[in-house]
């Protein structure tokens, strides 16, 4: 799509979105959002820079092919849940740190939770630019 | 209201099977769609309804504050909805590349897998 | 029905004399196994005569009470020694018969196989080992009986048996069940122990019945009786071993074993005592009808199977000595018979009754043998099958039912088996000039030594019936009645009826063999007048079967997925709207529900969509109208609590946009394939929407069970550390559903793009 109105615009919107994706992602546990939702808006913020500037632009910006994001998605997301299973816990029980935390403070929380719920991310991402940037490249 | 949308499932299953049944491999998939969309309603009907609550816990309690809507049903469909994606993408590709290699959307002209029978004549 | 049975066994390019020159080399090895099988079980004997037992067990499936168990006792015995003993001379008859045979070797194996598999049966002490092992008899006797593969009549007859023995089988798997279940165990001795509670069951009848349905099949009871002379295709060592002495025994060995648990009913009685009198008139006077010495005594085969059935209906003792010694008589003469009709036809090159004759002088060996084994058959002293005539005239004396009827079908049977003794085994090698296709010569030892020591056996245990009385028939009648018998048998019972009925047997026997010139023309006559034998019933049963099968192909498999759609949509609106029906669930709504505008609107929206989609002709009428359904349900999860659907239900929406966008531009308008009448369709998609709406009401109507999400709700925060408990259940409780589901999401995108790609390298190589 020739237009330099999108085209300009493309680059602001991508990069917002991209950003509000990583946030969807990361309050998933607490308030609406999560992998599904942030992979979603991921996706279709790249699906918009393909449909700007076109699929090869589109998998330059991605860097990696969209296929192998998926796959690596899959794998982290599998790793987050055997990670339990070296601690004894039943697979995919969640694992939690809280980094300095205080009588008061409960500090900084990380988990295994997270690190699947980047796996579901990625798993989405991959998956959606798969089917967008192979089927823009067909058409 | 679950009444209601009861009925609306209803609605949207016959709509879905009505263009289901028909011959042109297009209308098949919008019907999928349709049929995707009603069985989510439907998982999240059962759940029952809780008007403008969602599923969330106040920050510093330990449970929700009166009743919540169910959050069981909604992480069901949650996953379904993507995974319809999935099946819808795959569906259309599938659609696409028949159209090429076939050059019909006429499923009764597709008959690659089950040849019309020769034998007597009768279909 | 003689095609069927052409000589085909062996190579037809092969002189008479060949086998002979032939070194042995190692072909008496596959023998031994045999050879040890027997010696084995004899030396068990000691035991068995004192009325012991030998058990062996080991679990099987303990979860379902079956186990792997062994039981030997007089009946598995008797059994036993005449497998593995007969076996031995088969086999070794076998390496000279077909010696030089392309897969001789696999002959050798299916043979050995079907020992094992038919002694596995007769030796089994649980109903599944039982029934597996049965199994194992049938499959094993398919190959051998198409063992020629390359005629079509072997492997019609393969398959006829195959199929008749098996649908048998599967009879018997039911029985068998019903049986264990009304038992309450699997254990044959256990079973057994338990006659009395089985009889006076509700399921006894059908259990019988099934029961019968397997051992009647096996043993080729009329009506089923065609497929055991069909079965003649096979080389003549299978028709020696399984088609006479072996397989088609062990319908009887069923009925036998059985025999404990079952019998003593009107019904038992009955069905053994008609099926059997039957069977035995109608196989011996089909047997006087085939000049094919095979075939001839295939259906005297017949005969002695129906005879055996005959007398397992009783409940005298006699009578079952009689079956168990006429068991023994039948196995010991029928094989050396068949191996007989073999040499001959090995060496002679025919095994027509009408181009033999006068062999005596050149094979004067084969012919000792044939006539002590026809002098068993029909029953002359001192040979063993004189003790069995006898006893089996007592016995059917002394069934206290119907004695008429069955000394009448007995004596009838056996003056007709003294006819067809005299044809099978007086005729070829008697009477005039030597006539036969090649030069006859004397077959090697490997050949006759089968049927002469068979033979002598039969005459040996006739002069001294002790040998076989105290050890083998006693404790066989014993496991048979399931209570201590004594049986004592002896050459001369004195002058009384039995003896009487003998003469006759003998002087009716005599008539028929100087008459069945004429008599085979009248029945051939006879046969041509009826409407169909029972083999051109199961050909037109089979073509039936097959005209059944194409013709719901046609209506079930069409090709048109329409056609596909319309079956399963009908089947499931009839299944749930019955089930809804007959349990009542049905539950209208009582009263609207005070609704507020915007639900009202955003339900008229999503119908609106729906209608839309449904009757649109143009495809971009169609994906705007999705796009209103789907906008309209993420409407519906924001009004009822449930942001996360929402969202992820627009950005998928978005999606699916851009996708069937992209995809359109390549495809042919919507109208490609459009039908004009669709009433059908209308009505039946009204009718599935219905049916789902009125379970969905159901459903709402019923109370919930909100336990699962209670647990959610309050482990959210305390255990996983989530307020948004929706997220927590996806990543952490169900975190393995979740993942299994992003697995299939990425097969999903990696297929479809498989698909795009594959188009891609066909179009540009």
């Amino acid at each position: 799509m020739n237009s330099l109105i999108l085209r300009t615009a493309t680059r602001l919107l991508v990069a917002l979105m991209l950003l509000f994706s990583v946030y969807m992602l990361l309050r998933g546990h607490n308030e609406p959002g999560g992998g599904f939702i942030g992979g979603l808006l991921a996706g279709i913020g790249f699906a918009l820079y393909a449909i700007a500037h076109g699929t090869a632009a589109a998998r330059r910006a991605l860097r990696f092919e969209p296929q192998a994001i998926a796959m690596v998605g899959l794998g982290i997301a599998l790793l987050a849940g055997l990670w339990a299973a070296m601690f004894g816990d039943p697979l995919f029980t969640g694992q939690w740190w809280f980094v300095g935390a205080g009588d008061d403070d409960k500090g900084l929380p990380l988990s295994s939770v997270l690190v699947f719920d980047i796996g579901v991310y990625l798993v989405v991402v991959g998956a959606v630019l798969t089917l967008v940037l192979g089927l823009e490249e067909e058409v | 209201m679950e009444t209601v949308l009861a009925l609306l499932v209803g609605v949207l299953v016959a709509a879905a099977v009505y263009l289901m049944l028909a011959r042109n491999v297009l209308r098949f998939l919008f019907g999928l769609v349709l049929l995707g969309n009603a069985a989510n309603l439907t998982i999240f009907i059962a759940g029952r309804l809780t008007p403008e609550l969602p599923p969330l816990v106040p920050e510093g309690l330990a449970a929700p504050a009166g009743q919540v809507a169910n959050a069981l049903p909604q992480a069901l469909v949650l996953t379904a909805i993507v995974i319809g994606f999935g099946l819808l993408a795959f569906t259309l590709v599938l659609v696409y590349r028949g159209y090429q290699t076939l050059g019909t959307l006429d499923s009764d002209a597709m008959r690659v897998a089950e040849p019309a029978d020769t034998t007597d004549g009768t279909p | 029905m003689n095609e069927s049975a052409a000589p085909e066994d062996r190579p037809a390019d092969r002189g008479p004399g060949e086998a002979a020159a032939r070194p042995a080399g190692a072909g008496w090895l596959p023998a031994l196994l045999p050879a040890a099988l027997a010696a084995a079980f004899a030396a068990a004997l000691p035991t068995i005569a004192g009325g012991g037992t030998i058990r062996l067990a080991a679990d099987w499936v303990p979860s379902l009470g079956i186990s792997f168990s062994l039981l030997l006792d007089g009946l598995s015995l008797t059994f036993a020694l005449l497998i593995s003993g007969i076996g031995f001379f088969v086999t070794l008859y076998a390496r000279t018969y077909l010696a030089g045979h392309a897969h001789l070797g696999r002959f050798t194996l299916y043979l050995l196989a079907f020992m094992v598999a038919m002694l596995g049966l007769v030796l089994a002490d649980n109903l599944i080992t039982l029934f597996v092992f049965w199994e194992l008899t049938t499959l094993t006797s398919y190959f051998l009986i198409g063992f020629n593969h390359a005629s079509a009549a072997s492997r019609r007859s393969a398959l006829q048996a195959l199929l008749l023995t098996g649908a048998g089988g599967l009879a018997l798997l039911a029985g068998m069940i019903l049986l264990g279940g009304v038992a309450g165990s699997f254990e044959l001795s256990e079973i057994l122990a338990r006659g009395d509670l089985i009889r006076d069951h509700d399921l006894y009848l059908p259990i019988l019945v099934l029961v019968l349905l397997g051992a009647f099949t096996k043993s080729a009871q009329v009506p089923f009786h065609f497929w055991l002379p069909n079965a003649m295709a096979a080389p003549t060592p299978v028709s020696a071993y399984l088609h006479s002495a072996t397989m088609v025994k062990a319908g009887i060995y069923l009925l036998a074993r059985m025999h404990p648990a079952l019998s003593g009913t009107d019904a038992w009685i009955w069905s053994l005592t008609l099926f059997g009198a039957v069977t035995a008139l109608v196989a011996s006077v089909i047997a006087l009808r085939q000049t094919d010495l095979k075939l001839a005594l295939a259906y005297t085969t017949v005969m002695a199977l129906g005879t055996l059935t005959m007398f397992l209906g009783a409940e005298a003792t006699v009578a079952v000595a009689a079956a168990m010694t006429f068991l023994v008589v039948h196995s010991l003469y029928k094989a050396s018979l068949f191996l007989i009709v073999g040499i001959l036809d090995h060496q002679a090159g025919s095994r027509d009754a009408e181009r033999l004759g006068g062999l005596a002088r050149a094979m004067p060996i084969t012919a000792a043998a044939a006539a002590a084994a026809a002098l068993s058959m029909a029953g002359f002293p001192p040979f063993l099958g004189f003790i069995g005539k006898e006893l089996k005239y007592e016995g059917a004396l002394a069934i206290a039912s119907e004695p008429a009827v069955v000394a009448t079908a007995a004596v009838l049977a056996n003056a007709l088996m003294v006819a067809v003794a005299g044809i099978v085994a007086l005729r070829p090698f008697h009477g005039g000039r030597p006539r036969a296709p090649r030069t006859p010569r004397e077959a090697p030892v490997t050949l006759w030594i089968g049927p002469v020591v068979l033979a002598g056996l039969g005459l040996l245990f006739g002069l001294a019936p002790a040998l076989i009385a105290d050890s083998l028939i006693q404790p066989a009648v014993t496991a048979i009645l399931g209570r201590p018998e004594t049986v004592k048998l002896a050459l001369w019972h004195g002058i009384n009826l039995p003896l009487a009925l003998s003469l006759l047997t003998f002087a009716l026997g005599l008539a028929v063999y100087v008459g069945h010139e004429r008599l085979r023309r009248g029945l051939i006559r006879l046969e041509a007048g009826l409407p169909a034998t029972a083999d051109q019933v199961w050909d037109r049963l089979l073509d039936g079967l097959k005209a059944l099968a194409a013709a719901q192909t046609r209506l079930l498999q069409s090709g048109l997925l329409r056609r596909y759609m319309f079956i399963t949509f009908a089947s499931v609106a009839v299944a749930v709207g019955v089930t809804l029906a007959a349990t009542g669930a049905v539950r209208l709504p009582a009263a609207w529900p005070e609704l507020l505008f915007k639900h009202w609107a955003s339900v008229a929206l999503i119908a609106a969509g729906a209608v839309m989609t449904a009757l649109s002709k143009t495809r971009l009428a169609a994906i705007c109208a999705l796009g209103v359904v789907g906008v309209g349900v993420a409407l519906l999860f924001v009004m009822f609590g449930a942001p996360d659907l929402a969202i992820t239900q627009l950005l998928v929406e978005t999606l699916v946009v851009v996708l069937v966008g992209v995809v359109m531009l390549r495809l042919p308008s919507l109208e490609q394939g459009a039908r004009r009448r669709r009433g059908a369709d209308i009505v039946l998609s009204v009718a599935v929407g219905a049916v789902v709406a009125l379970t969905l009401l159901a459903v709402v109507g019923a109370p919930l069970d909100r336990a699962v999400t209670d647990y959610f709700e309050t482990a959210s925060v305390a255990q996983a550390f989530g307020r948004n408990i929706v997220n927590v259940i996806l990543v952490d409780f169900r975190a393995l559903d979740t993942f299994g589901e992003v697995a299939v999401v990425a097969v999903a995108a990696i297929g479809a793009y498989a698909l795009i790609r594959g188009t891609r390298r066909k179009e540009r190589p």
